[in-house]
This record gives C-alpha cells, sequence and structure tokens, in this order.
C-alpha cells in the first residue's frame, strides 16, 4: 500500500518534472515573437529608456503604421507595402503553376511509368538538395539574356523552376500510395491521359495539394537569396525590403519599426502556419520520411 | 458472338519471361477462371486481355476480332478490380455513369441503365454513398454494377472476392455465379483459390510459372489432373501423392507402397493402354489418391493397406485422418468418428479414381 | 480506322513523356546545366561579367589562399557541428517528452514548429534585437541587479558564430523535433509493452530501445540540416551581416559577396563548386539510399 502510494508519487513528479521542461522550452520559443510583437507597440522612448521584455506601457501602431507606409528602403521611402505586393505577385502565380506542373509530374511519374522515369526522378530529387549558390551565376545570366532580370515575372520563373523539385515529390509520394487499379478501371471505362487527371486522380489529392501549396507559399514568401541576387530596387520581394530597412545605419536606430517590420513580412507565412499547421508538418517531413 | 482465343501469347520485361507461348480458346457463354498461386502470371494476362499490358508476341481476339493493338475502351471488355478501384470522389451513380458519360451517352440511357442494374445487384439504396460510406461487399457490388451497364463483350475479373471475409466470399462467389447464368455473357476470373475455379468455372486453366498446366472443365481438372502440381493445388486437402512400383498383369496394374512395419499396400486393378503398361511395368511410378478415396475396408470393399492413424482432426461433416505411406504423410477424408489417433486400421482404395503419375516429368500416365 | 487508332494509341502511349518532357528540360538547364556552367566559370579569369578563357585551377588556388575563405570554411565547421548537436538533441528531447501522453501536445508543438514557418530573414532581424547588448537581454539582467552580466557575443568576433548557431537552433530545432515524434509513433507499442513486461524501466526502454529504432529519422535529420547548415545565408545576412569584420563569414555569404560585391565572380564560382561538392557528397549518398530502400520495401 505504502510501496504503491510512494510508486504513484513518483509517478506525479515525473510527470510535474515533464511538464515543466515542455513549458520552459516553449516560453523559450515563443520569447522572440513576443519580443518582436511587444517592441513593436513601444515609442521609441520607452525602448531607449530600457524596456525590453515587459509590457509596452504605452501601446501604439505608429510603428507599424511607419513599416507599411514611411520606412525608407534605400532612397525610396515607401514603407514595405509595394514591396509586400512585390511578394504577392511573385508567390501567387509561382504557388499556382510549381503545384500544378508538380501534380501532373507525379501523376505520370506513378501512373504512366516510362522507361527512365524513375531517373527522371531521381534527377528532380537532387534538384530540392541543390545548394543554390551553385546556379547563381548563370541564373544571372540567363535571366539577363531573356530579358527577365530584375523583373517579378523573372523570380517567378526561378520559383517555379525549383520549386517543380519539390513538388514533383510531393505529388508522387502521395500517388504512389493510390492503387494502380484506379488507373486501369478508367483506362477500361474509356478515360483517356488528361480525363483520368482531371475525374480521377485530382479530386482525391485535396490534402497533397494544400501540402504544396503550403509548402511553396512559405519557400518563396520567405526567399532572400534570389530575391537579393536577381531583383534590385523597387522590383525587390519584401525579404529584401526588410533587411535593406534594418540595415539603416543613419540615425537613431528604430528598432520598434524594425521589429514591426520584420512582423509584416512575418504574418503572411505565420497565419499558413496557424490556419494549415497539420499541412505544414507533412510537407516538411516529406522529403525525411519514406513514403 | 463473344468468343476469345488466346494464341501462343507471350510476355517478358527484359530477358524475363512472364508468359511462355500460351494458348487458350474460349466459346461465348464460357466462364473461364484462370487459377494459379502469385507470380504465375494469371493477372499479366488478364490485363492483357484487358489492354493494359501490350503483349509481346501472339495473338488476343475478342469475338474472332484481333485486339492486340487496340486500347482497353476499344475492346469491348468490363472489368472487376481486386481492389474495386471505385474512385473515391464519386458517388456510386457517379461511378457507374463514368463509363457511359465518357462514350456519350445520353442522360435518359445512363438512368436506365443505373437503374437496371443497381435493382439486379440490389444496390438502389447506395447510389448516392461515397465508397468510403460502404462496406466490402456492398463496394464489390458497385464494382460489378459499373462493370454490367458496359453491357460488354468480355467480362474480366482480377481476384474479385479476396478482399472480402469467409463468409461474405461464400455469398458473392453465389452472387457472380446468378449473375453469369442471368447475363450468359462471357467471362474471364483469376484466383488462386482452387474453390472458387471449381465452383464458378466451365473452364479452369491451371497456371504455372507462366505456362498453362491444363486446361479443361473443372471436374475434369479434379479427377484427371494433367500433372503432379496440377492435382496438389486443386482439392482441399490436396491429392496424396506416394511413391510406388507398379506390377503388371494382363490388363490391369498393382501399385506395391510400402508402409513401415507393415506389409506393403496393394492397389490393386488400376487400368491403363497397353503402351503404359509395358513402359512402366516393375517401374517406380507416383500414385495419386484424393483424400476421399479412402474408406474404412468392409467386406465388400477389401482392404488394400492397414496402417496406424497419426493425427484425426474431426471436421463436423467428415473426419480426416493422418497416416504414414510409402515415407510420405497421407490424409484420408472418413465419415465421422471412424478414426481415432494411433488406432490400426484397414483401408481400401476407390482404384477407378487413382491416378498415376511418371516419376521423372511427373505428369499423367494414361 | 485500324491505321488512325493505331496512331492515335501510339499518340497515347507517347503523351506522358511529352507532358513530362518540358519540366525535365526545365530541370536539366537550370540545375545540371547551371551547375556546369558555373564550374566553366570557375576555371575562367571572369570578374564583373563571365569571360571565357581557360585559367585552369588558378581561382581554386587563389580561394584557398584568401584568408576570408578560410574563415568561412572554419565558421561552416563550428557552425554546422553545434547547429546539428544542438538541434538534434533538444528536438529528440523535446519529441521524447512530448510523446508522453502530454495534455496539450497539439499546443505545444506548434510552439515548438512556428520558428520553421518564418523568414530567416525575420528569425536574423528579431534575435540582433534580442542579443542587442545595449537594450536586450543583456540590459534586461543588468537592470535586475547582476550589473557585470556581460552578453554581447553578437559584437564580439571571437564569439558571433555562437549567436548564429543560437538562432538557427532556435528556428530549426522543432523541425527535427517533428521528425523525431513521426518516428516515435511509427513505432510498435507492444515492443515497448514487451519490455515493460520484462521489468526494464523507462530510461532504460528509451536508450535501449526506441532510440536505436529511431536511426532513420535520426539520418534524415541529420542529413537535412546539414543542409540546412551548409546553404544558411540570409540567417548570416541578417544577423550579422558576416561581422564584426569577417568573423561570421561563412561559405555561402563568400560566395555572394565575392560573385556581387567584389566583382571576383571566378572565385566566387569556385567556392560555389566546393560548395556543392560538400552537399553532393552528403546528399547523393542519402538519396541513394533512401530510394534503394523504397524500391527493395
Amino acid at each position: 500500500m505504502a510501496e504503491a502510494l510512494s510508486q504513484s508519487g513518483k509517478a506525479r513528479l515525473g510527470r510535474i518534472v515533464i511538464y515543466t521542461c515542455l513549458l520552459i522550452v516553449a516560453l523559450l520559443y515563443l520569447m522572440p515573437l513576443w519580443v518582436m510583437v511587444s517592441t513593436s507597440l513601444k515609442p521609441l522612448d520607452e525602448i531607449y529608456g530600457g524596456s525590453f521584455i515587459g509590457l509596452p506601457k504605452v501601446v501604439t501602431l505608429d510603428a507599424w503604421r511607419a513599416a507599411w507606409s514611411q520606412a525608407c528602403i534605400g532612397t525610396e521611402c515607401t514603407g514595405l507595402k509595394p514591396y509586400f505586393v512585390n511578394s504577392l505577385l511573385m508567390v501567387i502565380p509561382a504557388v499556382a503553376l510549381s503545384t500544378g506542373i508538380g501534380a501532373i509530374n507525379g501523376y505520370i511519374l506513378t501512373k504512366w511509368k516510362f522507361p527512365g522515369a524513375n531517373f527522371v526522378f531521381g534527377l528532380m530529387l537532387f534538384g530540392c538538395f541543390l545548394p543554390y549558390q551553385a546556379i547563381l551565376i548563370p541564373m544571372a545570366r540567363t535571366l539577363g539574356l531573356l530579358g527577365l532580370a530584375g523583373s517579378i515575372p523573372g523570380l517567378v520563373a526561378v520559383h517555379v523552376s525549383y520549386g517543380i523539385c519539390f513538388t514533383t515529390l510531393f505529388f508522387r509520394n502521395y500517388f504512389v500510395s493510390l492503387p494502380d487499379e484506379l488507373t486501369k478501371a478508367a483506362m477500361v471505362d474509356g478515360a483517356g491521359f488528361f480525363r483520368i487527371f482531371w475525374s480521377v486522380i485530382l479530386p482525391t489529392s485535396i490534402p497533397i495539394i494544400v501540402v504544396s501549396c503550403i509548402w511553396q507559399f512559405t519557400q518563396i514568401w520567405n526567399d532572400f537569396l534570389f530575391g537579393v541576387s536577381f531583383t534590385s530596387g523597387s522590383s525587390s520581394p519584401i525579404t529584401v525590403a526588410l533587411n535593406n530597412i534594418v540595415n539603416v545605419t543613419t540615425g537613431r536606430k528604430q528598432y520598434n519599426v524594425d521589429m514591426a517590420a520584420a512582423m509584416i513580412a512575418a504574418i503572411p507565412t505565420l497565419v499558413v502556419y496557424i490556419v494549415a499547421g497539420r499541412y505544414f508538418v507533412r510537407g516538411l517531413t516529406a522529403g525525411a520520411v519514406k513514403g | 458472338m463473344s468468343t476469345l482465343e488466346i494464341d501462343r501469347v507471350r510476355k517478358s520485361y527484359g530477358h524475363f519471361e512472364v508468359l511462355k507461348e500460351v494458348s487458350i480458346s474460349i466459346g461465348t457463354g464460357d466462364f473461364l477462371v484462370l487459377l494459379g498461386p502469385s507470380g504465375c502470371g494469371k493477372s499479366t494476362l488478364l490485363n492483357m486481355i484487358a489492354g493494359l499490358e501490350t503483349i509481346s508476341g501472339g495473338e488476343i481476339r475478342i469475338a474472332g476480332k484481333t485486339v492486340n493493338e487496340l486500347s482497353p475502351k476499344d475492346r469491348d471488355i468490363a472489368m472487376v478490380f481486386q481492389s474495386y478501384a471505385l474512385y473515391p470522389t464519386m458517388t456510386v451513380r457517379q461511378n457507374i455513369e463514368f463509363g457511359m458519360k465518357i462514350r456519350k451517352v445520353t442522360q435518359a440511357d445512363r438512368a436506365k441503365a443505373v437503374k437496371t442494374a443497381s435493382d439486379l445487384l440490389q444496390i438502389d439504396h447506395l447510389l448516392d454513398r461515397k465508397p468510403s460510406q460502404l462496406s466490402g461487399g456492398q463496394r464489390q457490388r458497385v464494382a460489378m454494377g459499373r462493370a454490367i451497364v458496359r453491357e460488354p463483350k468480355l467480362f474480366l475479373f482480377d481476384e474479385p472476392l479476396s478482399n472480402l471475409d469467409a463468409k461474405l466470399r461464400v455469398d458473392m462467389r453465389t452472387e457472380i455465379k446468378r449473375l453469369h447464368a442471368r447475363l450468359g455473357t462471357t467471362i474471364v476470373y483469376v484466383t488462386h483459390d482452387q474453390i472458387e475455379a471449381m465452383t464458378l468455372a466451365t473452364r479452369v486453366a491451371v497456371m504455372k510459372d507462366g505456362v498453362v498446366q491444363q486446361l479443361d472443365e473443372p471436374q475434369a481438372v479434379y479427377d484427371r489432373p494433367a500433372n503432379v502440381y496440377v492435382a496438389r493445388f486443386v482439392g482441399s486437402p490436396a491429392m496424396n501423392i506416394v511413391p510406388a512400383v507398379l506390377e503388371v498383369q494382363g490388363s490391369t496394374a498393382t501399385a506395391v507402397i510400402d508402409i513401415a512395419r507393415r506389409p506393403a499396400a496393394r492397389i490393386a486393378g488400376i487400368t491403363l493402354s497397353s503402351e503404359a503398361l509395358q513402359r512402366y511395368a516393375g517401374k517406380k511410378v507416383l500414385v495419386g489418391i484424393r483424400p476421399e478415396n479412402f474408406s474404412i475396408a468392409t467386406g465388400a470393399a477389401p482392404p488394400s493397406l492397414t496402417i496406424d492413424f497419426d493425427v484425426v482432426e474431426p471436421t463436423g461433416p467428415d473426419t480426416l485422418a493422418v497416416f504414414q505411406l510409402g515415407g510420405v504423410e497421407v490424409t484420408a477424408r472418413l465419415p465421422p468418428k471412424q478414426a481415432h489417433a494411433g488406432q490400426e486400421a484397414a483401408l481400401s482404395v476407390d482404384t477407378s479414381k487413382t491416378v498415376l503419375f511418371d516419376i521423372e516429368s511427373e505428369t499423367r500416365i494414361d | 480506322m485500324s491505321a488512325s487508332t493505331r496512331m492515335s494509341s501510339r499518340l497515347a502511349a507517347w503523351l506522358p513523356r511529352i507532358v513530362v518532357a518540358p519540366s525535365l528540360l526545365v530541370v536539366i538547364v537550370t540545375v545540371y546545366l547551371f551547375i556546369l556552367w558555373t564550374g566553366l566559370i570557375s576555371v575562367t579569369s571572369s570578374k564583373f561579367v563571365p569571360t571565357y578563357d581557360f585559367v585552369g585551377l588558378e581561382q581554386y588556388v587563389r580561394l584557398w589562399a584568401t584568408p576570408r575563405w578560410h574563415t568561412a570554411v572554419a565558421n561552416l565547421f563550428i557552425f554546422s557541428a553545434l547547429f546539428l548537436a544542438l538541434s538534434t538533441g533538444l528536438g529528440l528531447l523535446m519529441a521524447i517528452l512530448l510523446d508522453q501522453n502530454i495534455r496539450a501536445e497539439g499546443a505545444l508543438r506548434a510552439i515548438y514548429l512556428y520558428p520553421m514557418a518564418l523568414s530567416f530573414i525575420v528569425t536574423g532581424t528579431a534575435w540582433k534585437w534580442i542579443m542587442n547588448p545595449g537594450l536586450g537581454i543583456q540590459r534586461v539582467v543588468n537592470d535586475l541587479g547582476w550589473t557585470d552580466f556581460r552578453f554581447d557575443w553578437i559584437t564580439d568576433p571571437q564569439m558571433a558564430i555562437y549567436t548564429v548557431v543560437v538562432a538557427g537552433v532556435w528556428q530549426s530545432s522543432g523541425f527535427a523535433m517533428a521528425i523525431f515524434l513521426a518516428g516515435l509513433r511509427g513505432i510498435d507499442n507492444s515492443v515497448i509493452k514487451a519490455a515493460q513486461i520484462e521489468g526494464a524501466t523507462l530510461p532504460l526502454i528509451y536508450r535501449q530501445i526506441i532510440i536505436p529504432m529511431l536511426r532513420p529519422a535520426m539520418l534524415s535529420v541529420i542529413v537535412l540540416l546539414s543542409y540546412i547548415a551548409i546553404k544558411s545565408f540570409d540567417l548570416v545576412l541578417a544577423l550579422t551581416n558576416g561581422g564584426p569584420g569577417t568573423a561570421t563569414e561563412l561559405p555561402s555569404t563568400f560566395m555572394f559577396s565575392a560573385t556581387f560585391r567584389r566583382n571576383q565572380m571566378g572565385v566566387g564560382a569556385a567556392s560555389a563548386v566546393m560548395m556543392l561538392m560538400t552537399v553532393a557528397a552528403i546528399i547523393i549518398p542519402y538519396l541513394y539510399s533512401e530510394l534503394r530502400e523504397k524500391n527493395n520495401g
């Protein structure tokens, strides 16, 4: 009896330790977000007065307003707004195109296997792990030759080119688990290549379409390397503009504006993460856990 | 008229030959079962008939017309798959209608066809459900409905019952047989289950390693298996295959089988052709005896052998008794309560049903 | 009729290949051809624009004679080793703790993983602010009364690389956790029950049975985190901009600044080739084994 009691006491202590550890780590992980949000809501004087972690004494949206429409990026003091729009104009077509192309590639590489299909897949798979430094110079030259240098369509083309490696991987691994008999049945029913794709395969692939869209959206929205390498000035995506705001070296540093700007750049992907986190995790682990 | 001729058909992937010159021919209204273990090439052959696999050599003719180059939709066939392959996002009705929509059948005709098929299969109350809301047996019916509305020259079934539980499998088997009787369409049916083959087929093709071992009516395959492989594959418990020496007396033969610590068994009165009698006299052969062809010896049926039962397994309607014969384990199917473990018994053998096989080639001796 | 159906069936047989061809072409050009092109530039004397005169391995010699590159390579080793060890360790620990029937598991998992949804630029910006010696954590602790507490790594050339490690671990350990958690959930519970019946304690079960069973997940985590480490660029740029001085230079930032800021395209290309070879040495065996296992299984 006494032993059982001490046993359950030990177990309870164990639970308390586990929960405490988990909560401490959670607080550490939330701390940067909290610091960003609270700093962005404080007036500059309060920040220089030494309020870092605490609640803002005075809540003001001035910094957000400044970051959105007044902050200077280089010599242009337009705020992040036009760059936010640039990122949207880049991310929407790039996500749609890469997801669509990946879907049909995955369909072909699983349901219409031809000799060498696995090799084709292998070629694309390596593209997922390409360090992009290895293609920066040729891509810059090529975009120049095509007249796409420094333009949003140019960035879309770059993101689609490398994005299809990921989307093909997603869809291929998903379609592999759909029974081949489904396509066979549709063939016997008289459906052709495109008909099977539209009427039979695509309606079953909503989850993986969501995964692909979220993954591509996050990747492309958060991209910095392509943005900073292939665009300049007013055609930059938001990450590049954010970095420019933060790295301004003249005058008194406006930390609250920096943080508001960082939040503005982070909000779209955070919202996607909060709304569809489950699918986001599936995208993350798709490259690692075997299909 | 919907005959099927498979004429010296071959299939190979690279150097690996899956099918080696398979020839099968069946008539209108036949129910052909392709029977064999997994990997014997039966599903490949079915897919080739359907047009889902290319043909490496030979010809397939449906209703006299060569279909080698035709795509599945132009072959006038319908197919039921092992996993049923129902389109998961469509309702039952949409599943059944899908092929007709592609063939541009009018709305009215589609509705009529769906009505007929769903009445026939008793699935009219399921028409607006999704496949995920159906039980295994219901999915099976829908898959058949999808095939029926096609009104094909040829029905193809790819192991349609293997995903069902035992009870349902028996029910659906009856259902398929009834359907065949009612529609009279020619059917090719793939299975690894010999009971399905026996109960459904008008013709059975037993396959192994891409070769047809025997093509015949089910009873003939059971009674006169072409070789040891077929003998063992068809029938449960399997046919007993026992080594023996053949003694010839005039126009009949006696198989002499050693039994440990007992006088040798003598199965007398086996009739064979005169060439076979001449050729195998005094030679070693294999004797094939079905479990039910043993019986407890009575006055009317004098004993051929005396043995001791090792294990006795009552199954209800009869008792399976296991004993040693000729150095191998042998099973006899006896009426209930006639056998007990460790008991000595005198058995007789129905010689007219006994089959002999060559010990080298393992083919039947006639 | 038969001729036309044959034509159409032949077209149907080729259709999938025709449809996949443009994607394949794009990948061949933008991945493989471009790699070759970079390799080509690395053996020329290209500076501001590519010039196609063969100079042999001169740029590689120059690269390896550059102190800044040595700093970058050394930093990559320090950063990768710590980043990998800490992310993997923390990720594994969190995954194991989360796997103990935790009540708010979903919420906690979401908290550990949200940094992964952020841009490295955002992460860098936030941590730059947090580690600001004048106004960040150091100030907070000083104000609490511990006046000689110092947390000024970000301005200390000796310590600055560790700030990149901290921010990197914060961003990526949740990713390791997610993969480990998926691995833990894939383990058959009966194995654990069997060990419990034999009287094994929970820590022992983890050490002897469960963690060894996580080997495939471990491999994935290590490979994917190595890849993240090698291509880390935005994080350094936003957090320290490679500084102070060249203290946090990494191969990725070196390549970028050599090519686009210092007009040493040849050296930049040579450094890119070095990076590619490092990644390939890790990734190709990994992909090969993953694909082969998949085909066998």
